[in-house]
C-alpha cells in the first residue's frame, strides 16, 4: 500500500519533470528553428537570382538594377568599408570608455555615466541620420576638402558612435568581472595602475570585451537608416582607404530603398534576398570567429588553471 | 538580420517616408456633421467609402491637398494617401492594395504585363503637368546650361564646373533614388536626350539620395552638388537653372507659363492609375481633380494645370 502511493507519487513528478523538461528543450531549440527557417526562406527566395542572373553580371561592379545591372561588389565592399571604419572608432572610444567607467572613475561618476551611455544607445537611427545629415557631413566637406561630405567616412562615424553604447555596456560588465584579487595581486607586486589595467584586468576580460567588440560590429552592420541618409548611396567599389572620403551604398541601404519598389519574384526582387543572404552570412562569420577565439581562450586558461 | 523580419522592413520603409516629409499619411475624413452621419446610418448610399491613393513622391503633397479639398466636398469619401515612389504605387496597384496609383512616369511594359497577368488593366489619367528644375547652389556662378551639357555632366563626361564656364569645383550629381518616377524620367528624357537606343546611364558616382529633402540639404550646403526635383519642391534657397534645349536655342526658366506653351524642355505629364475603368467614388473623385477647381490647387503647390 504505502510502496504503491509513493510509485505513484513519483510517477506524477516524473511525467511533470518530463513536461517541464521537453518545454524548455522546446524554447531552447526554437531559435535554431527560427534561424533555420529564415535561412531557408532567404535560401528559396534568393536562388532564383542565381538562375536569372549571369555569374559575371552579378560579379561586375556595376549595380543599376533598373537597367539589369546587378553587381554586388560594390554594395559588399560599402558595406564592409563602412564597418572597419566604424570598428575603428568604437573599438578604441568603447573599450576606453568601458575602463575608464569600471576601473578608474568614483563610484558615483559611474552610476551617472554608465545609464547616460546606455541612453546614447537608445537614440533611433533615423535621429542620428538627420544630425548626420545637416551637421556631420556639411563640416566634413569644408574640414576634409571633399566634394561631398555624404560620404563613407560620415557613415563609419556615425555607425561607431551607434556600436559605441553596445561595447561599453557588455565590456563594462565583464571588466567588472574580473575578481578584484588580480588587480590586488598586481598592484602589491608594485604594478602601476596602468600596467595593471593593460597587463591583468583587460587580458583577463579578453573574451568578454573580445564579445562586446562582436556586438557592437554586428551592430554596425546591420544599421540602415542612418547610413541610407549620410553615405550618398552611390554603388562605387571601394578599392583603398582613399574610398573611405567617397559616398557608398550599403547593402542594407540597398535592400531598404529598393525592395518597396520591385515587383513579386522578379530578377530584382530575387537579387535583393541574395543580397540579404550575403549579409547573413557575413554577420555569421563574425559570430563565429568571435565565439571561435573565445573558445579557444577558453581551453588555454584552463589548461593554466589545471 | 533583423532587417530582413518584414515588420522591420515596414518600419525602415516608415522611416524613409517620415524623411520625406510624408510617409504614411493617411487622412481620415470625418463626417461633416452629426446631420451627415444620421443620413449615413440611414441609407446605404451615403455610407462612407475609403479610395486607396498610394505612389510617387512628386504627386503626395498634391495628392493631399486634393484630398483635404475633397473632403469638404463629399464628407462621405475617405481618402488615405501615401507617398513612396511611383515604382512603389503601381507594384501597389498590380498586387490590388490601391485604388489609385499616383505615378510622375508612365507605367513601363513590364509593369503592364505584370498587371495584366494579375487579372487588373491599369487605366492612364493625365492629372497634372510639373516641371523638372535643375538647382544648383546659391554661391555657383552658372546661371544656364543647355540640355546636352546637363546630359554629359549626369552621365560623367563632365567632371568639374569649369568645363560648363563655371569655378573650378568638382561635381556632384545628386539624384532622387530609382524608384523615383523622376529619377527614372531624368534619365530618359534628359541623360539620354529622349534617344530610344541611347544606352547612357548615370554616372556611377552619383549620389542616389531617398528624398527630395536630402537633395536639398545637399544643394543648400554644397557649392559643388548638382541636382533636380520637382519645381513644387524648389525653393528660394536654391537656385534654378536656366535650360536650352540645344546650344544656340534660348535658355527657359521653369514656369507655369514656360511648361504650358512648351518652351521648357525637361517638363513631364504626372499620372494616376486606376484598376480597369473606374466607377463609382473613384470615377466621381477623378473626375473632380480633372475639374478646374482641383486644378487651381495644382498651381497653388507650384505644378502645372492641364489645359483643357
Amino acid at each position: 500500500m504505502k510502496s504503491k502511493q509513493i510509485t505513484r507519487k513519483e510517477t506524477v513528478s516524473s511525467i511533470r519533470e518530463f513536461l517541464i523538461t521537453a518545454l524548455i528543450k522546446a524554447a531552447g531549440y526554437s531559435a535554431i528553428l527560427f534561424v533555420g527557417m529564415i535561412f531557408l526562406f532567404l535560401l528559396l527566395e534568393s536562388f532564383p537570382a542565381l538562375r536569372e542572373v549571369e555569374l559575371s553580371n552579378l560579379l561586375s561592379s556595376r549595380w543599376y538594377p533598373i537597367e539589369d545591372y546587378y553587381g554586388v561588389l560594390p554594395l559588399i565592399g560599402g558595406t564592409l568599408i563602412i564597418t572597419i571604419g566604424a570598428t575603428l572608432i568604437a573599438l578604441p572610444f568603447g573599450v576606453g570608455t568601458a575602463i575608464y567607467l569600471s576601473e578608474i572613475a568614483p563610484r558615483w561618476l559611474r552610476e551617472t555615466l554608465k545609464p547616460l551611455v546606455e541612453v546614447l544607445g537608445g537614440l533611433p537611427s533615423v535621429v542620428l541620420g538627420f544630425l548626420g545629415m545637416l551637421i556631420l557631413s556639411p563640416y566634413l566637406r569644408i574640414w576634409l576638402d571633399i566634394p561631398t561630405g555624404l560620404s563613407a567616412f560620415a557613415g563609419a562615424i556615425l555607425l561607431g558612435g551607434i556600436a559605441i553604447p553596445t561595447v561599453v555596456t557588455v565590456a563594462e560588465d565583464a571588466l567588472d568581472a574580473v575578481p578584484k584579487s588580480y588587480r590586488d595581486a598586481s598592484l602589491a607586486i608594485g604594478a602601476t595602475e596602468w600596467q595593471t589595467i593593460w597587463r591583468v584586468t583587460l587580458p583577463a576580460a579578453r573574451s568578454g570585451v573580445l564579445t562586446a567588440v562582436m556586438l557592437g560590429i554586428g551592430r554596425a552592420i546591420g544599421e540602415t537608416m542612418t547610413v541610407m541618409m549620410v553615405t550618398g548611396n552611390a554603388p562605387i567599389l571601394p578599392t583603398g582607404l582613399k574610398d573611405l572620403f567617397s559616398p557608398v551604398r550599403t547593402m542594407t541601404a540597398t535592400i531598404a530603398a529598393e525592395m518597396g519598389e520591385v515587383a513579386n519574384s522578379s530578377t530584382h526582387y530575387h537579387v535583393l534576398f541574395l543580397i540579404g543572404i550575403i549579409l547573413f552570412l557575413i554577420s555569421l562569420a563574425v559570430n563565429v570567429a568571435a565565439s571561435a577565439v573565445v573558445f579557444r581562450q577558453k581551453k588555454s586558461q584552463e589548461r593554466i588553471l589545471s | 538580420m533583423d532587417f530582413l523580419v518584414p515588420g522591420h522592413l515596414s518600419q525602415y520603409n516608415l522611416y524613409v517616408q517620415n524623411i520625406k516629409r510624408l510617409l504614411v499619411l493617411t487622412f481620415i475624413i470625418l463626417l461633416a456633421g452629426c446631420s451627415g452621419r444620421g443620413i449615413s446610418a440611414q441609407d446605404p448610399s451615403h455610407q462612407i467609402k475609403i479610395i486607396e491613393n498610394k505612389g510617387s513622391d512628386t504627386i503626395v503633397n498634391l495628392a493631399l491637398a486634393w484630398a483635404e479639398e475633397y473632403q469638404v466636398i463629399d464628407p462621405t469619401v475617405q481618402l488615405s494617401v501615401t507617398g513612396g515612389g511611383s515604382g512603389t504605387g503601381i507594384a501597389a496597384l498590380i498586387n490590388g492594395t490601391v485604388d489609385l496609383a499616383n505615378a510622375s512616369r508612365r507605367i513601363k511594359e513590364e509593369e503592364r504585363d505584370a498587371a495584366l497577368e494579375n487579372g487588373s488593366d491599369p487605366v492612364e489619367f493625365v492629372i497634372a503637368r510639373d516641371a523638372i528644375a535643375i538647382i544648383v547652389n546659391l554661391e555657383n556662378p552658372i546661371e544656364h546650361l543647355t540640355l546636352q551639357q546637363i546630359s554629359a555632366i549626369y552621365s560623367g563626361a563632365i567632371n568639374n564646373w569649369k568645363e560648363v564656364g563655371g569655378e573650378d569645383r568638382p561635381i556632384v550629381r545628386l539624384s532622387r533614388e530609382t524608384n523615383s518616377g523622376t529619377h527614372v524620367y531624368f534619365l530618359e528624357e534628359v541623360i539620354r536626350l529622349g534617344e530610344k537606343d541611347n544606352q547612357t546611364l548615370f554616372a556611377q558616382n552619383t549620389l542616389l539620395l531617398p528624398s527630395s529633402e536630402g537633395i536639398g540639404a545637399e544643394i543648400r550646403q554644397n557649392p559643388n552638388a548638382i541636382g533636380y526635383d520637382g519645381l513644387g519642391y524648389v525653393n528660394d534657397d536654391m537656385k534654378v537653372i536656366g535650360v536650352a534645349l540645344a546650344d544656340g536655342k534660348p535658355y527657359i526658366f521653369p514656369s507655369a507659363m514656360t511648361v504650358n506653351n512648351d518652351q521648357y524642355p525637361i517638363a513631364r505629364d504626372l499620372y494616376m492609375y486606376t484598376n480597369g475603368e473606374p466607377e463609382g467614388v473613384i470615377k466621381e473623385y477623378l473626375d473632380w481633380i480633372l475639374s478646374s477647381e482641383a486644378q487651381e490647387i495644382v498651381t497653388e503647390l507650384g505644378f502645372v494645370p492641364i489645359t483643357k
